[in-house]
């Protein structure tokens, strides 16, 4: 789940349960969370996907 | 006997007790009157043991003068955040949040400090749950600065700071997850201990947020932090822990740490370790890696593990909870389990990070409190003409280390243009605070020359 979608998620949630105080807490959150997972060392490291010639039939 | 024991460190009240020359019982009654007279401004208590205390002084005075003297703290008065469990008394956490009956055996850290024969004067007013940095949100009302009613002692600790301070005990209990103990320290011109993680006992305390609470003292100089640290501690006196010599190297780590700092702070900081280098301290750079990081890390750690810890209050009591806290404990349940883990990580990081900042140093050398005691109701503060929000500033230059447990004092080390007083954090090894607080020690020797 991206940042926005769980923002998305989250902000209707707050709504939902009466607490439209938190949404922009939330916001504020999410720029946290953005920066923890942009930080360098907390980057997913996905395998690159090999070149399309070398792919084994399933 | 007048109220002068009220102004004096601790270890000088304690040589006196010991020798005979201050009574017991006329120390507590001049405790109780300072608190008499001072607490209907300051509002540093919650509550005031005065029988128990005349009680525990009166028995004092029969074990010393029977030849049984059980130490240092034998007969001081010490007070304790009302976060902390005293048998008896309920533990309110400056919460209208109902806690149940009063707790019926003391927190090891209250059993360890009565074992050594300290007398408890009072419970002290806090942040609501420990969750804020001011002690504005409390069921009490805040407690309020010793030299301007009008600012914020700092918090949460913000009773005890002002407890010590304005001379009504002659130290206290604090606890300490985002910078608790250090902050109101800073504020306030005290010491304020932060030990390693683990090494002081947080049973019997009303969790924050248990991988990053921390319980330590709050005293008027680094010798009676000491002396109390060590008994919270249970370290066995006839066996003092072996020292490693100071050898006075200093490592201050300025980028994200000394970005936005007050310009009076920032001066009154220079001007300090220009006095150590004076004196023959070494003080060098040394910048802590992805400390940038630290706010995010942090705030993904704390969140979620304070709304796991009221989970049960916020089902049940919501309504009861001071506004901003409950928005902030409702916040953490938003955190994503995976975003809890990314700042596991990051905490792993950052504590390799200070170890490395720290290589062939004794300490880090920083600002405690990047501004001067807030006004109460303040928002936001200007750093260099620009307004920043006083909650993530005030914690921005503490909170590192309850992330990465590294022992931490704020010690005194001068005043702005307007008096207030200004803090100097040190930051040592793991598992070395008595080496820390040696560092402690000779910096404020040489602060103070």
């Amino acid at each position: 789940m991206t940042v926005d979608e769980w923002l998305r998620y989250a902000a209707e949630d707050a709504r939902r349960r009466q607490r439209p105080e938190l949404v922009p807490r939330l916001a504020a959150l999410a720029e946290a969370t953005r920066r923890l997972r942009g930080a360098s060392w907390n980057r997913e490291t996905v395998p690159p996907a090999p070149p399309s010639d070398t792919r084994e039939e399933p | 006997m007048t109220t002068s024991w009220c102004d004096q460190p601790l270890h000088r009240l304690s040589a006196a007790i010991r020798t005979g020359e201050a009574a017991v019982r006329e120390v507590v009654d001049a405790a109780l009157e300072r608190i008499r007279a001072c607490d209907g401004t300051l509002n540093a208590f919650t509550r005031v043991l005065d029988e128990t205390a005349r009680a525990d002084a009166d028995a004092a005075a029969r074990e010393i003068a029977a030849g049984r003297y059980r130490g240092p703290l034998h007969g001081v008065p010490v007070s304790v955040k009302d976060l902390i469990d005293v048998a008896g008394v309920p533990t309110t956490a400056a919460s209208r949040v109902p806690r149940g009956a009063p707790p019926d055996a003391d927190a090891p850290v209250v059993a360890r400090l009565r074992a050594a024969g300290a007398i408890a004067i009072g419970k002290c007013n806090l942040h609501e749950f420990a969750f804020g940095t001011t002690g504005e949100d409390s069921a009490f009302g805040p407690a309020r600065h010793p030299l301007d009613p009008g600012r914020s002692p700092g918090g949460s600790s913000s009773g005890s700071a002002v407890s010590v301070a304005a001379g009504m005990a002659w130290a206290s209990v604090g606890t300490d997850t985002g910078g608790s103990i250090r902050i109101p320290a800073a504020a306030c011109g005290l010491v304020g201990l932060k030990p390693t993680f683990g090494e002081v006992p947080c049973d019997g305390v009303v969790p924050l947020a248990p991988s990053l609470d921390h319980v330590g003292p709050l005293a008027r100089c680094v010798a009676d932090a000491r002396l109390v640290f060590r008994v919270l501690r249970g370290a066995d006196p006839a066996r003092p822990a072996a020292r490693d010599p100071v050898t006075r190297r200093l490592g201050c780590p300025r980028p994200f740490f000394l970005d936005r700092v007050d310009a009076e702070v920032r001066a009154t900081f220079e001007q300090a370790t220009g006095r150590l280098r004076d004196a023959g301290w070494d003080v060098r750079d040394a910048p802590v890696r992805h400390a940038e990081d630290t706010p995010a890390v942090c705030l993904h750690l704390l969140l979620p593990e304070a709304a796991a810890a009221h989970a049960h209050g916020l089902e049940r009591h919501a309504d009861r909870y001071c506004p901003d806290v409950r928005l902030r404990l409702e916040l953490g349940r938003y955190v994503t389990a995976e975003d809890y883990v990314r700042a596991q990580r990051g905490r792993a990081v950052l504590a390799a990070a200070v170890d490395a900042a720290l290589a062939g140093l004794d300490a880090l050398v920083l600002p405690a409190l990047a501004m001067p005691a807030p006004r109460l109701g303040a928002g936001t503060v200007d750093i260099d003409g620009r307004p920043e929000p006083l909650r993530p500033l005030m914690l921005r230059l503490t909170q590192l280390f309850n992330a990465t447990g590294h022992p931490a004092v704020s010690i005194p080390c001068g005043l702005t243009g307007g008096g207030l007083p200004c803090g100097l954090q040190l930051v040592g090894w793991r598992h070395r605070t008595d080496h820390l607080l040696d560092v402690a020690e000779a910096c404020e020797a040489a602060l103070s020359g």
